[in-house]
């Protein structure tokens, strides 16, 4: 299926493929990386060497593979996705290094021995990030053949999922949240792999599906509701992220699940009636985890009041909340601030606090303007795309990465209660960074998908093209 | 589908419009406040980046920073004699914030006053090593060290103030029992929490500045208050008033007597100045009540007691006369008991203005701002606050004064060659609980330089009023000499 629309550039009509834009645009953000990491090094050890044109080059040449590869394999993707993600990747690379040395200077005025730094690892987790990146653009020309290992995908993300769960807690247990398989040395996320499984697995099944859950029973106060027994399919998910709360003692996963679960369930439905519902059963479960659990309590309890236990539980976000101010409008420039010896959670869950407070209100809002891009853009191919499945994927994909952001974002400025979230690109973690070049993959297929010209006339629609055609509005 | 798909897209939308508009109400709206949170080690971990100015006494510096190279702070701040000064200086703690004059001219001393902004503005440009700026205390460091010596050596709890009656400025503050600021400035964060450990598990808080930010009962010292009112009223210290043995108090059974049960002129009428020279408790409560309850109030205040509190740049507790209900409490506060509480450094004042003519001056610690090469930022000048008497009767209040040290309570103040004006107090607090011993005075008595203030808690014994003048006058008498440069003695 794949092979057939490639030939399309026969048509003769011109579509830009914008590859150059991309070029020119991954080129800025190597300037933009370097220029960071220079002001890192000046701030921090004093003095810029040449090792930056050595960062650069390296982070360019990386990056040109990308580009070289999207040039080659999906041409008519999106020009700004990559860009986008190579400069919050960049960012997070010269930010983790830059804790690295204030986590040096730390043990060296102390006396304990140096530790090593995170950021070569988190380097060479980029680079794995990037070789599946290629990899899912070599093997998968054509997203829609995801959907045919759409249950395969559901069973290999609910025993992701489950792993950490049904593991001893000496293996699985990282400050409290059971979420990692920890073997030789290396910490492994399955939950963020399996959101992608999931996500293409809610596709497939909800395109199958959505005529039988569009059905409405009755209209109750202006909604359609569906049928009683099509109220499965969402129930199971709830009981899924119940279960990942519940087991796994993982408010941000569980919530994230949900959320896309049901967006995606109301786009393929149209049917708002399954927001109300989804909100409905979120609220449900929201309160029963409230009762039940004490870490839930403790988190809605410091978000309320974080100034009250400002000296424990609050400790965190109270400091990222000062960092923030102190970061003010314009920040403490890069290795200026002192998101490190006061938060030990500074590389992962709170890298945002040390962007806001280093590169300030303006750094910070350029950098969610970044997210806000990579998301528009998703959402974008996700409308423009002809068929189905790929219209859910990319809307799911984008969503995923907005909810995402919010929650972690919004979590660490308090604007609504903390959950343990990664920050997608920038912060540091392995399983999060390469699950999430995996992501951006799929998105460049299907934006690719979507830009392209249309296949010759006469050659006959793929089925799933047709079946959105009769059913949009 | 692309309808819910756009939605969908709106509503992202309008969630990272809620993230901006969150992170701007964090980084503008609340950003000053959350600068100034004492739980932001940030600003504290930049101050220590640049040098911070010094604090200095007579030419000295008895706070500075030091250099300390390989260690991630790249100062230290030392205090010269620190439990000696420290309760002018404070400490500089990374753990604890600061305190005293570290933290009310932290501005200058840090280097981030508004007056010096063209200092910062130079030192972008030139590369100059930022610095703060200094701040000169008025402090003498002879008065200060035999103030510190005689009370810690008394092993008393108290403190001692001496002011400038002629321009208001502070001499001399100690308390004690003393800290060292050094280990709450150290920058090995167990060892300040264990040393504020024990500070904390003290039974009496060696933080507190018994001199400025607690009140106590004056006793006897607060007769001096009274004999103004009754100058001011048209009395002179020779006029004849009721010294009974034993006074009845109005509307209740109670009854004042002397310490002791003494009598003071064999109940006969005894001359104001008499009164005063030995203490005699009936005849000022009969004075106090003769002078009616608004009398003495309307001088108390004048003298500055039950001023709202004020910062000189520290924090100076009220002073007040309390509430006096009847005639019995009339009668009470007259003789500095009941209700009646005064910081030491209003004790202070109140002689001080005496010595100055009847004029309150404003009490200030800090004598000039500096900018780091020492030019001037800002001196300070007397302020006067109001006249609390007249010329005259000031001069007749040091007349008797004197006769306190001469003949009376206060003659363990005695100076060789110098007259000294003063007055004792012993007040009582509670049963079976020792009287707190005070002495207030100046010197010379013809031209004041000096004004002192000595508190001792719980320093006296009971049953005699000399206690105040045993314990206490002497202290006195040490800061005076010492600051006059007439050697020990």
């Amino acid at each position: 299926m794949g092979e057939r629309t490639n030939p399309a550039l026969a048509t003769g009509r011109s579509i830009p493929t914008r590859r150059n834009t991309e070029l020119a645009m991954l080129l800025f953000a190597t300037v933009v990386v370097m220029a960071a990491q220079a002001i890192v090094d000046a701030t921090v050890r004093g003095s810029v060497g040449l090792n930056v044109l050595w960062y650069g080059a390296g982070f360019a040449g990386v990056w040109l593979v990308a580009h070289l590869v999207v040039r080659r394999f999906a041409r008519y993707a999106d020009p700004l996705i990559l860009p986008a993600v190579a400069l919050l990747n960049g960012l997070g690379l010269v930010l983790i290094a830059r804790l690295d040395a204030a986590a040096a200077l730390d043990a060296e005025s102390s006396g304990e021995p140096i530790p090593g730094g995170d950021a070569p690892l988190q380097l060479a987790w980029t680079l794995v990030g990037l070789v599946l990146f290629l990899l899912v653009l070599l093997f998968i020309r054509d997203h829609r053949v995801l959907a045919r290992y759409g249950y395969t995908f559901g069973a290999a993300g609910l025993v992701l999922l489950a792993i950490p769960a049904v593991l001893p807690t000496s293996i699985s247990e990282v400050n409290g949240a059971k979420l990692w398989i920890r073997v030789a040395g290396f910490s492994i996320q399955p939950g963020e792999f399996a959101k992608i499984a999931l996500l293409i697995f809610f596709a497939a099944y909800l395109v199958a599906k959505r005529d039988v859950l569009s059905l409405a029973s009755r209209r109750v106060l202006g909604l359609e509701l569906p049928r009683g027994q099509d109220l499965g399919p969402v129930l199971v998910a709830w009981l899924a992220s119940l279960g990942v709360l519940v087991f796994e003692k993982d408010l941000g996963s569980s919530l994230l699940l949900f959320g896309i679960f049901v967006v995606m369930l109301y786009i393929a439905t149209e049917r708002v009636s399954w927001l109300a519902i989804g909100l409905l059963l979120f609220s449900a479960g929201a309160f029963l985890a409230y009762q039940l659990f004490t870490h839930v309590q403790i988190r809605v309890k410091v978000w309320l009041d974080p100034f009250a236990f400002r000296n424990d539980e609050g400790f965190q976000i109270v400091q990222s909340l000062l960092g923030l101010g102190t970061g003010g409008m314009f920040g403490t420039g890069l290795g200026g601030g002192r998101p490190d010896s006061l938060n030990i959670y500074a590389k992962t869950d709170f890298i945002i606090t040390t962007i806001g407070e280093e590169l300030g209100l303006f750094g910070l809002v350029g950098v969610l303007m970044l997210y806000l891009i990579l998301v528009e853009r998703g959402f974008r191919a996700s409308l423009l795309v002809r068929d189905a499945f790929g219209k859910l994927l990319a809307a799911g994909l984008a969503f995923s990465v907005a909810l995402q952001v919010f929650v972690v974002v919004g979590g660490v400025t308090r604007l609504i209660p903390l959950t343990g979230l990664t920050t997608p690109f920038v912060s540091y973690g392995g399983s999060s960074l390469v699950a999430n070049f995996a992501l951006v993959a799929l998105l460049v297929r299907i934006s690719d998908a979507a830009r392209r010209p249309a296949a010759p006339i006469g050659a006959p629609p793929p089925l799933a093209e047709t079946q959105t055609e009769v059913l949009s509005r | 589908m692309n309808k819910p798909v756009r939605r969908v897209a709106i509503a992202m939308l309008v969630l990272f419009a809620l993230l901006v508009i969150n992170v701007n109400f964090i980084q503008v709206v609340r950003a000053t406040e959350y600068q100034a949170d004492p739980g932001n080690t940030r600003v504290l971990l930049e101050e220590y980046e640049r040098q911070r100015g010094s604090i200095v006494v007579d030419g000295r510096a008895v706070a500075s920073s030091r250099s300390t190279p390989g260690d991630q702070l790249a100062y230290l701040r030392t205090y010269a004699n620190g439990p000696m000064y420290v309760q002018a200086t404070g400490y500089y703690s990374l753990i604890y914030s600061t305190a005293g004059i570290e933290r009310a001219e932290n501005d200058v001393l840090s280097g981030n006053s508004d007056s010096l902004f063209v200092r910062r503005l130079t030192d972008l440009f030139t590369g100059r090593e930022p610095k703060g700026g200094n701040v000169e205390l008025t402090l003498d460091a002879r008065a200060q060290e035999a103030a510190f010596t005689a009370l810690a050596d008394s092993g008393a709890t108290g403190a001692v103030v001496a002011l400038d009656p002629q321009t208001g400025a502070i001499l001399a503050m100690v308390s004690t029992p003393s800290y060292d600021p050094n280990q709450l400035s150290s920058h090995d964060p167990q060892a300040i929490r264990a040393y504020a450990q024990t500070l904390d598990d003290a039974e009496l808080d060696p933080r507190l500045n018994r001199g400025t930010q607690d009140n106590y009962p004056p006793g006897s010292v607060f007769k001096v208050i009274v004999a103004a009112a009754a100058l001011e009223e048209g009395y002179d210290p020779d006029t004849l008033i009721p010294a009974p043995d034993v006074l009845e108090l109005p509307q209740s059974s109670a009854t004042i007597r002397n310490f002791g049960g003494s009598s003071c002129n064999a109940g006969a009428d005894q001359a104001l100045i008499d009164a005063l020279t030995i203490s005699c408790n009936t005849a000022f409560a009969q004075l106090g009540i003769d002078l009616g309850e608004s009398t003495l109030r309307d001088v108390a205040e004048r003298f500055g007691i039950d001023d709202t509190g004020y910062e000189m740049p520290l924090p100076v507790a009220q002073s007040t006369i309390g509430d006096i209900a009847d005639g019995a409490a009339l009668a009470q506060s007259s003789i500095g008991q009941r209700d009646v509480r005064l910081t030491p450094i209003q004790a202070a004042s109140v002689v001080a203005t005496i010595g100055n003519g009847g004029t309150v001056l404003q009490p200030y610690l800090v004598a000039e701002t500096q900018e780091p090469d020492l030019t001037v930022i800002d001196a300070s000048e007397p302020q006067e606050v109001r006249e609390a008497i007249s010329s005259d009767v000031a001069e007749s209040l040091t007349e008797m004064m004197v006769s306190v040290v001469e003949n009376g309570s206060g003659v363990n103040a005695q100076i060789d060659g110098v007259a000294v004006a003063g007055k004792t107090g012993t007040a009582e607090v509670d049963e079976g609980i020792a009287p707190h011993a005070w002495f207030a005075g100046f010197a010379p008595a013809e031209n004041p330089q000096i004004a002192v203030a000595v508190f001792l808690a719980n320093g006296g014994d009971s049953g005699s009023e000399t206690t105040g003048g045993r314990a206490a006058a002497p202290i006195a008498r040490a800061v005076m000499q010492a600051y006059l440069r007439l050697g020990g003695g």
